[in-house]
C-alpha cells in the first residue's frame, strides 16, 4: 500500500458512521518480542493512530554509569543488546579511547572487527528469525536460531559468557582469543551460510511471506532522515549511509565490502538489506582473518590503562600499586567530551561521553538506534492492519534493553 | 562529495544566517561543536537542514548534560549529520538555567526530536515551550523528580504506586 493509499484509509476512518475501537496491545504480548505497549485506535482492523508507551525495561543505565569507574561501565554495555553485546562493548571502548588519545593494538582491533561482525550476523539472524516466526514461518525461525546459537557458543568459547561478554577494555581486550579461534569462527560461518541459503529458499519466493512484507510499512527517505533512522531501516529507503563507510573506525577502511540499499523502504527491503548485510559481514570476517597478525599484544602497553602482568603484581611493589590504583580508582580518563558512533546491528550506535578527569564518567549517553525506529513506528503502521503491526514492529527490531536503557 | 569546511567556518555561516544566535565554534572540542543561544536553536537547526550544500538533514540525537557549575547550567545538545557528506556531524550546544530550565522546542524541525525532547524533559526536567506532547517517556507518570540531574540521589527510592484502574485513572493521553 502506498503512502497515498494509507492516507486515504485514514480519511475513510474518520467517517462519522464508522465506530472507533481503542485497543491496548502489550506490554507483554506474545506477538511482540519486547516489552512495549501500544494504544491503538482502530477502525475495524485498520490502525488509525497509535501511541507507544516505553520504559518497562528502564533500569537507569545512564545514572548507574555515573556511579562506578570507567571499566565498570563495560558490563552494563553488554546488557544493552542481548543479540550483539560485543558491538556495544567495543564501541564504548573506542569512544573512551578517543578521549584518552590511545589506540588498541592491531591484533586487538582485528579481533574486535571479527567479533563485531559475528555479532551483526547474530543480530540480523535474531531479527529476521523472530519476525518470520511471529508471521508463522516457524521453521525458518528455528533454522536461524540454530545459526545464532553458533555465535553465542563462539562468545562463550572466547569470552566465557554467551551474552554478558564484558570482553572489551579501554585500550584493547581482556585477553587473547583461544588458539582455535579461526577454526571455530570459520565453522560457524560455514553452517550459517548453509542456513542462509536454506532459509532464503523457504522465504524468498514464498507467496505468504511476500504478501506480508511487500508494500507494508513504507517510510519515505525524507521521513526516515527526519526521524533519525539509521542502519537497515534507513538503507531500505535507499540512503547509502553506513557508519563503517562514512566515518571508518576500527579497521573498516581496510576491507572491501558493499553497503546494500533498498528502493521502496518497505518491510521487504528491510529484510533484504539485512540479508545482504549478513553476506557482507562474512566477507569482512574472511578478509580480517587474512590481514590479522598471528601474535601480538591485545591490550595497549601503557600502565595508565592496562593492568600489569600478574607476575609483577605479586613480585614487585610498583606492579602491586599500579594494579591497586587501576582497580580501586579506575582508569583516569582526561577531561573531555566526545560523540562517537559506530555501526551497531540496528543502526548508528552512539555514545556521548563526558569525562571530568576523575576516575568516574561524568555523563554517558547512549544513542540507541531502535529508539528512533520506535518513534517512527506510528507513521509506518498507520493505515495498515493490526496483524501488520507485528511484522513492522519485528523488523524495527526494538531491543528493550537498548531502547529503554 | 566531501564537505570542505571546519567548525569555525560552519559557525560563521550559522552566525551570518541567524545573527542573534551568537554561534561560535568550540575550538577545544574533540568533535565539531558549535555553541548557540537557546532561543535561536530551532532557527539554527532549520538553517542547517535547508541550506544548500550543507543539508544537515539526518537527525542523530539530542541529549543534555547537567553541569554542576556555580551558576547552575544544564547543557542541551542536538547532533545532526549532513547528507551531502555523511562523515560530517555537528554537535549544537546550548545552556539553560538549571533552576528553571526551559527553551523553545525544536520538534518542528526534525520529527525524531519529539521523543528526544520528551526524554530530556523526563530525565532533566527541561521544559520545551511549544512541544506538542511533553509527557514523561521512560519513567511513569507518578514519578517525582528528574533522575539524571546530579542533584537526584542515585539511591533514592520512590513510593510504590497503587495498581492503576484504567477507567478511573487512565494513562496520560497524547495531546
Amino acid at each position: 500500500m502506498s503512502t497515498e493509499e494509507s492516507r486515504k484509509n485514514l480519511a475513510m476512518a474518520t467517517d462519522p458512521l464508522s465506530e472507533i475501537m481503542e485497543l491496548q496491545m502489550g506490554p507483554s504480548h506474545p506477538a511482540c518480542h519486547g516489552t512495549v505497549k501500544f494504544d491503538l485506535r482502530l477502525d475495524g482492523e485498520n490502525i488509525i493512530s497509535m501511541d507507544t508507551t516505553l520504559g518497562y525495561l528502564h533500569r537507569g543505565f545512564e545514572k548507574m554509569c555515573e556511579q562506578g569507574t570507567w571499566t565498570q561501565v563495560i558490563p552494563y554495555t553488554d546488557r544493552l543488546n542481548y543479540a550483539s553485546p560485543n558491538i556495544n562493548n567495543f564501541i564504548f571502548c573506542e569512544a573512551v579511547e578517543r578521549i584518552c588519545g590511545i589506540e588498541a593494538p592491531e591484533r586487538a582491533t582485528y579481533i574486535r572487527v571479527i567479533l563485531s561482525e559475528c555479532s551483526r550476523l547474530a543480530d540480523h539472524l535474531t531479527c529476521i528469525g523472530m519476525s518470520v516466526t511471529e508471521l508463522g514461518a516457524i521453521s525458518a525461525g528455528f533454522y536461524m536460531n540454530e545459526a545464532r546459537e553458533l555465535f553465542y557458543n563462539l562468545n562463550a568459547h572466547v569470552t566465557g559468557a554467551r551474552v554478558t561478554v564484558s570482553y572489551g577494555r579501554v585500550g584493547g581486550l581482556l585477553r587473547d582469543v583461544p588458539p582455535d579461534f579461526e577454526q571455530v569462527v570459520r565453522a560457524a560461518i560455514k553452517r550459517t551460510e548453509e542456513v542462509l541459503s536454506d532459509c532464503e529458499k523457504l522465504l524468498e519466493r514464498n507467496r505468504i511471506f511476500a504478501d506480508r512484507m511487500a508494500g507494508i510499512g513504507i517510510l519515505s527517505k525524507e521521513e526516515a532522515l527526519s526521524y533519525g533512522l539509521t542502519g537497515p531501516l534507513l538503507r531500505a529507503t535507499g540512503v547509502s549511509y553506513d557508519v563503517r563507510k562514512a566515518v571508518p573506525y576500527m579497521f573498516y577502511d581496510r576491507f572491501d565490502f558493499e553497503v546494500p540499499v533498498g528502493t521502496k523502504g518497505d518491510n521487504f527491503d528491510r529484510v533484504n538489506v539485512r540479508w545482504e548485510e549478513m553476506r557482507q559481514s562474512i566477507r569482512i570476517i574472511d578478509q580480517a582473518f587474512k590481514q590479522m597478525p598471528t601474535a601480538g599484544r591485545v591490550l595497549v602497553d601503557d600502565p595508565r590503562y592496562a593492568l600489569p602482568e600478574k607476575k609483577d603484581v605479586y613480585e614487585n611493589i610498583e606492579g602491586l600499586m599500579n594494579h591497586f590504583k587501576i582497580v580501586i580508582e579506575g582508569v583516569r580518563v582526561p577531561v573531555g567530551e566526545i560523540y562517537f558512533a559506530g555501526e551497531g546491528a540496528n543502526g548508528e550506535l552512539g555514545f556521548y561521553v563526558v569525562s571530568d578527569g576523575s576516575g568516574r564518567p561524568y555523563r554517558i549517553r547512549v544513542r540507541p538506534p531502535c529508539w528512533y525506529g520506535m518513534a517512527a513506528l506510528e507513521d509506518m503502521v498507520r493505515g495498515h492492519m493490526v496483524s501488520d503491526l507485528t511484522a513492522i514492529f519485528g523488523l524495527v527490531n526494538m531491543i528493550g534493553g537498548e531502547c529503554d536503557r | 562529495m566531501a564537505l570542505e569546511l571546519d567548525s569555525a567556518d560552519l559557525a560563521a555561516r550559522v552566525l551570518a544566517a541567524v545573527p542573534a544566535s551568537d554561534a561560535r565554534a568550540v575550538e577545544s572540542a574533540l568533535v565539531p561543536t558549535i555553541e548557540v543561544g537557546s532561543t535561536e536553536m530551532p532557527d539554527v537547526l532549520a538553517f542547517l537542514r535547508d541550506e544548500p550544500g550543507l543539508e544537515f538533514k539526518l537527525f542523530v540525537d539530542a541529549t543534555a548534560v547537567d553541569r554542576e557549575t556555580p551558576q547552575g547550567l544544564v547543557e542541551v545538545l542536538y547532533i545532526v549529520r549532513s547528507i551531502v557528506d555523511f562523515g560530517w556531524s555537528i554537535v549544537l550546544k546550548t545552556a539553560v538555567d538549571a533552576a528553571e530550565p526551559s527553551m523553545p522546542t525544536c520538534a518542528g524541525v526534525h520529527k525524531g526530536i519529539n521523543w528526544a525532547e520528551r526524554e530530556i524533559y523526563d530525565m532533566f526536567g527541561v521544559n520545551f515551550d511549544g512541544h506538542p506532547d511533553l509527557r514523561r517517556i521512560l519513567m511513569y507518570p507518578e514519578f517525582v523528580g528528574h533522575p539524571l540531574r546530579k542533584s537526584y540521589p542515585y539511591q533514592k527510592r520512590q513510593p510504590l504506586t497503587p495498581e492503576r484502574d484504567p477507567l478511573a485513572n487512565p494513562w496520560p493521553k497524547r495531546n
